[in-house]
């Protein structure tokens, strides 16, 4: 029984998928990449239907819709400030999902094996894949759905915490549990043992043992990452969830599973590793928790913060000629970029030079400030990265800083005993003036103490980072 | 502690050094201020202005010394008035100490503490504190309206029903603050504006301000890092070429503005005698170097007088003062952010910490000694001119050679990539059967796919392809619907649940990506 029109449909499909995700190199391209999305994955559920999984396909066409109607509610009411919390949910359906079809195969796999031959002829789809596979075959997929649930497990978990600590519905702090590493260490032993249990003996208990060890993993893992991190923990369950996709491809012998699964997952890796370069961050320190242990105490910083109202920055907006706006997550929580998109466009009306700099782990997903300037109709032309602009502070009369901590934070580069030494931050103090928005005198989310905010061509803008800019904009006219 | 702002008695003068805004502020450091009676009338701050914002009203200066600890005015003081200083009392204003030798001696023998305001030393962290700078500004800006007053026709251009009217020419000599602020305003009055200084550096600057730097092709060109930031005597042979330089100009402007200063000396001599008189009849010289001899030698100071060619020359030395108001709420602010720094506790109690470069500077005068001029300032005020390295210039061979050591070691690096990969590979299919080797081939390549296209994503878009991978991973929805004709019930129902959730998931995130990449526009 082979269906030839679904294989087609499938290439057609993954190429669609790949041009998809090409298409996001640029702003304009990207608006055509997602339709590829969407109408290679229509294609692709079409040909299934039609195709291995044409039983029941009523039931399942109602599904998709009523889970379509919740998801478009979803999407059309998040908020853009929202977006991380909402996309770390969605990675935990994908998870979960994969935990089940897992399942699935396994409780299919004991059905067809229980079988006689007269019957196992009759069956048809997935059963009748399961009938064909020789011995070798069937451990292999063993092996193949147990990585699947494995992943898929700790994705789940692992997303279900993130969107928590993204949602600020559980701490954000990095916490560990009594035991710490060993506990990751002993579940990671029970996966082994679990394993080598299941391959030999068939059984669905060690399966079972083995997805509530993965989802303590997930739990613990995340729960152990701090706030600060979370963009590269984001992309990187996205990655587990591709990766689980793939295989549990595999024990289905779907190759558009596979494609689909790879892509996703590599994109999601090559995204951590991405990220972790630009915090200078070894991969697997940000992975296993907690900041790397700094070689003795931090400078101590001397000086004081000195405030300044709205008066005065306008005064200060008024003489420059040319502003950079450093955006970061506290923006995205005050929800100003309307505000500042406002304030910019009232500068820019001025004959002003106005740009951004994007750190690349500002906020709390990759690019992240990006989507937020571009709901506020920011043009996308004037804002820059971190190494277009960080030439340009020298010449820069005034600096903005709403809402960004660690990234702006001179330590990196002048204390090499501070926690964050080395990594690439935007050099704003080098601006004749620099304006802090900023809520209070607090450190930011990973805890470390700003030089910047005691430097002399500091000034702190306390205050909510909307409140604030929206006085400033009464001040100028 | 006590901090009281007389009455200025130098005729003329009519800035004052308290505000009650400035006073507010002092009373948060733990100062009472007290204020001699109409001392802020000719700044239009009336008695009862200040005694609103708590300052006390005292009858006479001679009051206000009695009871103040900290005294703040504007002008040096006159003998009178440092006869009327105590020991152990602080006197804060500007006082020009290299010119005022005998005041100092007067000051030092009463045993009080001066703090002249000229004397700040000019480092970025007392930007705060620089009344000459707040000062300048506002002559700067003051000269062009001076101008626009003494001058008969438009600053801008202008075609109109009645005639073509040409735009205003203005000169400005020396860019320092004061040659800013005129340039600034000049322009924004829609004049034609140039400008010339000797420091070559600050022709950035004054680009910036929209004005033409008048450039002077000359080698010995300034660096003026090493004095300050001010303007250092030039040679006889730069003066000549740059005499030249405005010779060309005289005929062709209509108002020049002068700002030439050099700390304690004589003002340059740049507009000559002849340079005036090349000059249309109406057009208007504005000599802001007038108090120090002025840079052209026919202004005469404080007054306004036109020459026999009709050329105006103004040489007030009272700008700030005519802009009473604006300028004492300058002065008061600096001389409020010098307190500051003075009162470290916030407590009212006057620290004089003689290690801080700031203080150290301003301090001409302290514990019955002369305390000037101090010694260098440990921070420079503006950095030297980094040297220019220029890049070790590679010989075509050395850079063939680099290229090509280059492309070697990528090669070596990808080639045992690739026969790791392949031995990984060839292990798999000796264990694996065919079945799984097809797969497993579709998903390296895929993988391999995957890395190639998502290093060309662009940095901005990472939201969105972080938000499409999460629409696409719910592709699991084809393991789901594949299982979901299965005869066990079990199986129909997790198939069915995970239909749900991955058709949650495709709507939701391919919908959230649109909506973002809807947003990104140009400008």
């Amino acid at each position: 029984m082979e269906f030839g029109f679904t294989t087609a449909a499938y290439v057609v499909a993954a190429v669609l998928f790949i041009l998809s995700l090409g298409g996001l190199s640029g702003q304009e391209s990207a608006k055509r990449a997602v339709w590829y999305g969407i109408v290679g994955m229509a294609l692709a559920i079409a040909a299934t239907l039609m195709g291995p999984g044409e039983g029941l396909w009523p039931v399942s066409l109602a599904l998709i819709a009523a889970g379509g109607v919740i998801g478009w509610q979803l999407a059309m009411r998040v908020q853009m400030t929202g977006m991380p919390q909402l996309v770390a949910a969605m990675h935990s359906l994908v998870g979960l999902a994969a935990v089940f079809v897992g399942f699935n195969a396994h409780f299919e796999l004991v059905r067809v094996l229980a079988m006689d031959e007269a019957t196992r002829e009759g069956l048809r789809g997935f059963g009748a894949l399961i009938a064909k596979k020789d011995i070798v075959e069937q451990n292999i997929l063993r092996v193949e759905l147990y990585l699947g649930i494995l992943i898929g497990a700790v994705t789940f978990t692992g997303s279900v915490i993130a969107y928590g600590k993204l949602a600020g519905k559980v701490s954000s702090a990095a916490t560990k549990l009594p035991g710490g590493h060993l506990l990751n260490i002993a579940a990671a032993a029970v996966w082994v043992l679990c394993l080598v249990w299941y391959y030999s003996s068939g059984s669905f208990f060690p399966l079972f043992l083995m997805t509530l060890a993965a989802l303590f993993v997930g739990y613990h893992l995340i729960m152990g990452i701090g706030g600060a991190d979370m963009p590269v923990v984001v992309s990187m369950l996205n990655s587990y969830s591709g990766w689980a996709a793939a295989a549990i491809g595999f024990s289905l012998g779907n190759d558009l599973l596979i494609v689909v699964g790879a892509l996703v997952g590599s994109s999601g890796a090559i995204l951590s590793y991405i990220m972790c370069k630009a915090m200078n961050r070894s991969f697997i320190s940000v992975i296993l928790g907690g900041f790397g242990g700094a070689q003795g105490p931090a400078a101590e910083i001397e000086g004081e913060q000195i405030a300044i109202d709205a008066d005065g920055v306008a005064t200060a907006l008024d003489e420059a000629d040319s502003v950079i706006i450093v955006p970061g997550y506290g923006m995205a929580v005050a929800q100003a970029q309307q505000s500042v998109s406002e304030l910019t466009k009232r500068l820019r009306g001025k004959g002003k030079e106005v740009r951004f700099a994007i750190h690349p782990v500002a906020g709390r997903l990759p690019g992240h400030m990006n989507v937020l300037l571009a709901e506020a109709r920011v043009p996308y032309d004037i804002v820059l990265e971190m190494d277009e602009i960080n030439e340009d502070f020298p010449d820069t009369d005034v600096v903005i800083v709403i809402g960004s901590n660690d990234i702006v934070n001179p330590a990196a580069q002048e204390d090499p005993n501070s926690p964050i030494a080395g990594m690439p931050v935007l050099e704003v103090w080098k601006a004749k003036q620099v304006f802090v928005s900023k809520r209070g005198q607090g450190t930011g989310y990973s805890g470390i103490e700003n030089p910047l905010f005691f430097k002399d061509n500091t000034r702190m803008f306390y205050g909510d980072a909307k409140a604030s800019i929206d006085a400033l904009l009464t001040k100028l006219s | 502690m006590k901090f009281g702002v007389i009455r200025e008695i130098e005729p003329g003068e009519a800035r004052v050094a308290l505000t009650p805004a400035s006073a507010e502020q002092l009373a948060k450091l733990g100062y009472d201020c007290c204020v001699e009676a109409g001392a802020g009338t000719a700044a239009g701050i009336a008695d009862s202005d200040y005694e609103a914002a708590g300052v006390k009203v005292l009858p006479d200066a001679a009051a206000v010394f009695a009871e103040a600890d900290v005294i703040a005015k504007v002008r040096p003081p006159r003998d009178a008035e440092v006869d009327m200083l105590r020991e152990g009392q602080t006197l804060i204003g500007f006082f020009w100490p290299a010119q005022n030798e005998a005041l100092l001696e007067r000051a030092k023998e009463r045993g009080a503490t001066v703090v002249a305001m000229d004397m700040v030393p000019r480092i970025s962290r007392a930007q705060k504190m620089d009344a000459l700078s707040s000062m300048a500004n506002i002559a700067g800006y003051r000269a062009v309206i001076e101008a626009g007053a003494n001058f008969g026709r438009f600053f801008t251009g202008q075609v109109t029903a009645a005639g073509k009217v040409p735009p205003a020419k203005v000169l400005v000599v020396g860019a320092g603050v004061a040659g800013l602020a005129a340039i600034g305003t000049a322009t924004s009055l829609g004049a034609i504006v140039r400008a010339f200084d000797v420091r070559p550096e600050v022709a950035e600057q004054i680009e910036s301000m929209g004005a033409e730097f008048l450039f002077l092709d000359f080698e010995d060109s300034q660096d003026s890092a090493g004095t300050g930031g001010y303007a250092a005597p030039s040679s006889p042979e730069f003066r000549e070429a740059q005499l030249k330089l405005f010779r060309e100009q005289a005929p062709e402007v209509d108002i020049v503005i002068t700002t030439a200063l050099i700390p304690n000396r004589e003002a340059p001599e740049l507009w000559t005698k002849d340079m005036v008189e090349a000059m249309k009849p109406g057009s208007v010289i504005i000599d802001l170097a007038a108090e120090k001899g002025g840079n052209c030698k026919l202004t005469v100071a404080d007054e306004k007088i036109v020459t026999d060619n009709g050329v105006t020359i103004i040489g007030y030395t009272d700008f700030p003062s005519r802009m009473a108001t604006q300028s004492s709420t300058l002065y008061a602010t600096n001389v409020r952010h010098l307190m500051t720094d003075l009162t470290p506790e916030k407590d009212g109690q006057v620290v004089h910490n003689m290690d801080d470069d700031v203080i150290r500077g301003a301090t001409v005068c302290h514990k019955g000694e002369i305390t000037f001029p101090p010694p260098p300032p440990k921070v420079k005020a503006i950095a030297a001119a980094p040297k220019k390295d220029k890049p070790k210039e590679l010989t075509p061979e050395e850079k063939r050679a680099a290229e090509v050591a280059a492309f070697k070691a990528q090669t070596r690096q990808q080639v045992t990539l690739l026969v790791a990969g392949a031995v990984l590979l060839l292990g798999v299919g000796l264990v694996a059967p065919a079945s799984f080797m097809q797969h497993f081939i579709v998903f390296v390549l895929a993988v391999f796919v995957g890395f190639q296209v998502i290093w060309n994503v662009s940095h901005s878009l990472h939201t969105p392809l972080m938000a499409i991978t999460n629409a696409i991973s719910s592709i699991i929805i084809l393991g789901a619907l594949m299982q979901i004709g299965s005869g066990s019930f079990l199986v129909v129902l997790l198939a069915a649940l995970s239909v749900f959730m991955a058709g949650i998931n495709i709507f939701g995130g391919f919908l959230v990506t649109r909506r973002m990449l809807a947003m990104f526009q140009k400008s």
